[in-house]
């Protein structure tokens, strides 16, 4: 397979992207504009290094005995961005019998996503809010093609883990916790929802690429808020992804 | 009979959980708390409990000693009192006044007459060395030489003594010496035939000992209590006369496993009891000690003494090393927390139990204190009764010994080669004289060849050292209770070292895939080195550098084999550097992979910190690469990471590390120390030592009290990469 693609950088070592050990590949290029982005240098289309589906996946290969219990897990950047690439790495993998996983914000029209979606084990969603305005005010961007994405992964009964950023004065908050459950709950291909709490370990790279970054006093959150959130979340039917409490 | 067979044709293989493990009885509690006292009272007095400077220590030289006889099951103690330290000068006089200056004593001149007559390994070893062996000490090329302490990785094999008695083994030894009789009474017979005495008087010496604790260990042990005392008794013996470097135990749990069956089965002891007695066994070997010197602990610091024990492993057969005793063993970093000593080593493989491999990955997560060989790659090697001494060397028990002979610093040798031989920091001419690199941009090629003759010189100077200093100390330090536990034939190895791989590895890349540019002084010395382009660093499974790191290991084995050894040993190399790392950093000028002048190397065969930004699987992968075949005295890779990074639940971090541990075997990893632990809690336990006195942390081979590291060593650990995912 000769299809290239434009390579942020790899993780060979990714134990929270999906079950089991998995390799993380990260796909430059994005199209959203999220605020507390922690890869902000993931944004250019121009930029990473281009690879051939051949050489992803021999290097993906040469790792098969560590991802017995994981897989492949594509991420990026917006990984649907490079669909084609994509789709044609995770038939590699599957034709090799590695678990795939497309970690995604869905903010790619159907027409163009879809085939991934069908052919991949399956998808991380990111959804960064179930409000449109909000989700507007966060990343730019509509949030029409995620949650016709979720829609369409709903009708094929595709394995979905829903992943969702909780950022003081954004997201983290009661009312929008409990219209997050009162959303996910309708939908019977998610999994597992995994909350993520707002860190600010990716501010460098703002200030690196000279951006603009507007959260840079914002707090992380809590092990207490990040708690609460879950306890709320927790009272609807959805299943939560509970970390080992601390210590 | 042999004791391999014993094992193999009564040991039970254990394949279910650690549920049936019982925790700490009243009496361990209390006891522990006892040694923990003492252990709080060394730390306070600068890490020096006390020191018997009149005695000079032999197996029978001190009084029976007890922590508290009331709570010990298993009794013995290298001096008369717990953590008290003795003399052994026989290795080197000047070693022990040193270490008495060091904290605040003298060597009473009754004991100091005694050595204007009597000469000592390091009086020897200095009376042959020639200027050029003394030079290269000097400079630091070679370093961390057995030439004033004992050489130790020598291991006994204590079960003879529970299986056999001694009254058996010195009635053996006895007829082996009547029978020592040859054609020609050469240097060789009359060698073997004082051995043979030594090794005699060493076992009724041991008796005695026992004696004095009122055991007659002339009999074999009858049960389990007796066997874990024999053991430790012929252990003990050997660490009451030679301050080895490494005073390792060998692979006993599995054997006493047998006669705790026994007991259970027959009621005679319970499970809580035995635990108790293995918890206390334990709970003496994190008391050894020797004396050393500061500038030892700079060297391998934390005062280990790598009681390693080795655990698990799969038989010939196929069947599975794994016993309830090797759980009880694990259990007590539960039941006493955690600790370095012993060095609790597990011979892992992805087909070892399910159980057992989640068991001691959820007690790594727990407590950083174990480490992990490939059995299945060591196996071939050794068959299936080896036992580790000191990190990674493996070795047949009973069978084989090693000269151990620290390693070479390999960058250095580098930066000698552009050079011509002269020292890069003094410009002293150290190597002999040859043409230096003249040009501006170094040329692989010639780097190469000139790396290769100035290796030529070093392999030969650096096995002609080992040989004067290992004629020396079996003449003047010949450890006679532990040779008296091996066959008597044994096979010898020639333990060569390397140190600086990953530099070297990532200097000859990036003048092979970048443009290094020379930066000379005025005397024309070759001082630094300007990097123009990228260039692949090792550690991120790219076969470029790679293979150049695997090249390295394989060029200096093939050099170390080329010449005359002492005795017919077998040269062997590891890639091992303990803590030394640091100290050879520090005696090491810039190099061309655009490594500082003083910063540390990396440990063992790790890749450099932030070099690897591939993931740590990746820098496995790089690790794993190294021909163990080639490197047989081992290759060790230290991986630290956080907890969650393992993984979100409990459950999950468990799973994923069993899942690295099969994967790294399976790609013929050799050794793998496991460090789980969050960097805030390092940054803490340096500023709040007395909070941690327990925190273990791994570092290349061995386990070691974070709080005792030197400041130095701690910023060590703690910069080098922590595999942690943003």
């Amino acid at each position: 397979m000769k299809t290239e693609g434009r390579i942020h950088s790899l993780e060979t070592l990714a134990t929270l992207d999906g079950p089991g050990l998995r390799y993380a590949l990260f796909m430059q290029g994005c199209k959203m504009r999220c605020r507390y982005c922690h890869n902000p240098d993931s944004w250019s289309v121009n930029s990473g290094t281009v690879k051939t589906v051949d050489e992803v996946i021999g290097d993906v290969l040469s790792y098969s005995s560590f991802l017995r219990n994981g897989g492949l897990t594509i991420s990026g950047g917006e990984p649907l961005l490079q669909s084609d690439f994509v789709y044609e790495l995770i038939r590699e993998a599957k034709h090799h019998r590695i678990h795939t996983a497309v970690d995604t914000a869905g903010s790619v029209p159907l027409e163009i996503s879809k085939k991934v979606l069908d052919e991949v084990d399956m998808v991380l969603l990111d959804i960064k809010s179930v409000d449109r305005e909000e989700h507007l005010r966060l990343t730019c961007h509509s949030s029409d093609n995620t949650l016709d994405t979720l829609n369409y992964l709903e009708s094929i009964g595709k394995r979905v883990w829903i992943r969702h950023v909780l950022v003081p004065g954004y997201t983290l908050d009661e009312k929008k916790i409990h219209a997050l459950g009162r959303f996910l709950e309708q939908y019977s291909c998610i999994e597992t929802v995994d909350l993520l709490p707002f860190h600010q370990l990716g501010a460098f790279k703002w200030k690196e690429l000279g951006i603009r970054y507007e959260l840079k006093d914002t707090k992380e959150v809590s092990m207490s808020e990040l708690n609460s959130a879950l306890e709320i979340l927790g009272q609807y039917n959805v299943n939560v992804t509970r970390a080992k409490s601390a210590g | 009979m042999e004791v391999r067979d014993y094992i193999q044709r009564n040991y039970t293989p254990y394949d279910g959980d650690e549920s049936f493990l019982a925790p700490p009885t009243e009496r361990t509690a209390a006891l522990w708390e006892k040694v923990k006292a003492l252990l709080k009272t060394e730390q306070k007095r600068g890490g020096m409990y006390a020191i018997d400077n009149e005695t000079i220590a032999s197996i029978t030289s001190h009084d029976p000693g007890y922590i508290d006889r009331d709570l010990e099951t298993i009794v013995g103690l290298q001096t008369d009192e717990a953590l008290k330290r003795a003399i052994m000068p026989f290795g080197g006089i000047r070693l022990v006044k040193t270490s008495l200056k060091a904290y605040g004593k003298e060597l009473p001149s009754r004991v100091d007459d005694i050595f204007t007559y009597r000469k000592t390994h390091n009086d020897g070893v200095f009376d042959v060395y020639t200027d050029e062996m003394k030079k290269v000490r000097h400079s630091g090329i070679v370093t961390g030489l057995p030439d004033s302490y004992g050489r130790g990785r020598i291991i006994g094999d204590y079960r003879k003594i529970a299986l056999f008695g001694t009254a058996y083994l010195i009635e053996e030894r006895e007829q082996i010496k009547r029978e020592a009789v040859g054609d020609v009474m050469d240097e060789t017979l009359i060698r073997h035939r004082e051995e043979l005495s030594e090794q005699i008087r060493a076992l009724k010496e041991l008796t005695g000992m026992a004696r004095s604790y009122s055991f007659d260990i002339s009999k074999p042990a009858k049960d389990t209590r007796e066997a874990l005392q024999w053991i430790y008794f012929a252990y003990l013996a050997s660490t009451k006369e030679q301050n080895g470097a490494a005073m390792s135990l060998g692979r006993v749990s599995t054997f006493l496993d047998i006669y705790s069956e026994k007991d259970l089965r027959e009621n005679i002891y319970t499970e809580s009891e035995i635990q108790e007695m293995v918890d206390h066994f334990v709970m003496k070997l994190r008391l050894i000690r020797f004396l050393r010197t500061p500038a030892y602990d700079e060297l391998f610091s934390g005062d280990p003494t790598w009681v390693t024990e080795s655990i698990g492993g799969i038989s010939i057969d196929g069947r599975h090393l794994v016993t309830k005793m090797s759980y009880r063993f694990l259990h007590t970093l539960t039941n006493l927390g955690p600790a370095p000593e012993p060095n609790l080593t597990v011979l892992y493989s992805d087909k070892l139990p399910g159980s057992f491999r989640r068991y001691c990955a959820a007690m790594s997560i727990r407590t950083s204190s174990i480490q992990y060989e490939n059995d299945d790659i060591m196996k071939v090697h050794h068959g299936d009764d080896y036992g580790i001494a000191c990190c990674v060397s493996a070795m047949r028990i009973g069978k084989q010994m090693q000269f151990f002979g620290a390693r070479v610093n390999l960058a250095k040798a580098l930066l000698y080669a552009v050079n011509g031989g002269k020292d890069e920091i003094s410009g002293e001419q150290i190597a002999p004289e040859f043409a230096p690199v003249t040009s501006r941009f170094l040329d692989y090629d010639e780097v190469i060849r000139k790396f290769e003759t100035m290796c030529d010189w070093l392999a030969k100077l650096y096995v002609d050292t080992l040989n004067v200093i290992h004629y020396m100390h079996d003449k003047y330090s010949y450890e006679r209770i532990q040779m008296a536990l091996h066959d008597e034939h044994v096979v010898r190895t020639l333990a060569g070292g390397i140190a600086g791989l990953s530099v070297v590895a990532d200097s000859l890349s990036a003048i092979k895939y970048a443009k290094v540019k020379t930066i000379r002084d005025e005397n024309n010395l070759v001082y630094d080195y300007e990097i123009e382009g990228d260039y692949p660093a090792y550690g991120n499974n790219d076969d470029r550098v790679d293979s150049i790191a695997a090249w390295i290991v394989e060029m200096f084995q093939s050099k170390l084999t080329r010449h005359h050894t002492y005795r017919n040993s077998i040269p062997t190399l590891s890639v091992l550097t303990i803590t030394s790392n640091v100290v050879y950093g520090k005696k090491t000028g810039n190099t061309p992979d655009g490594r500082k002048k003083g910063e540390p190397f990396a440990p063992g065969a790790n890749p450099m910190h932030k070099r690897d930004h591939s993931g740590s699987v990746a820098s496995m992968k790089s690790v794993a690469k190294l021909p163990y075949e080639k490197a047989e005295d081992g290759i060790s890779y230290t991986f630290s990471i956080v907890p969650s990074a393992l993984g979100k639940t409990q459950d999950d971090q468990v799973t994923n590390l069993v899942t690295l541990l099969d994967g790294y075997v399976m790609e013929k990893g050799h050794h793998i120390n496991v460090n789980v632990v969050e960097k805030e809690l390092l940054l803490d336990a340096m500023d709040h030592p007395e909070k941690y006195p327990q925190l273990t942390i791994r570092v290349s081979g061995y386990a070691v009290n974070f709080v005792k590291l030197t400041r130095e060593q701690q910023l060590d650990v703690i910069n080098r990469t922590f595999h942690s995912v943003l």
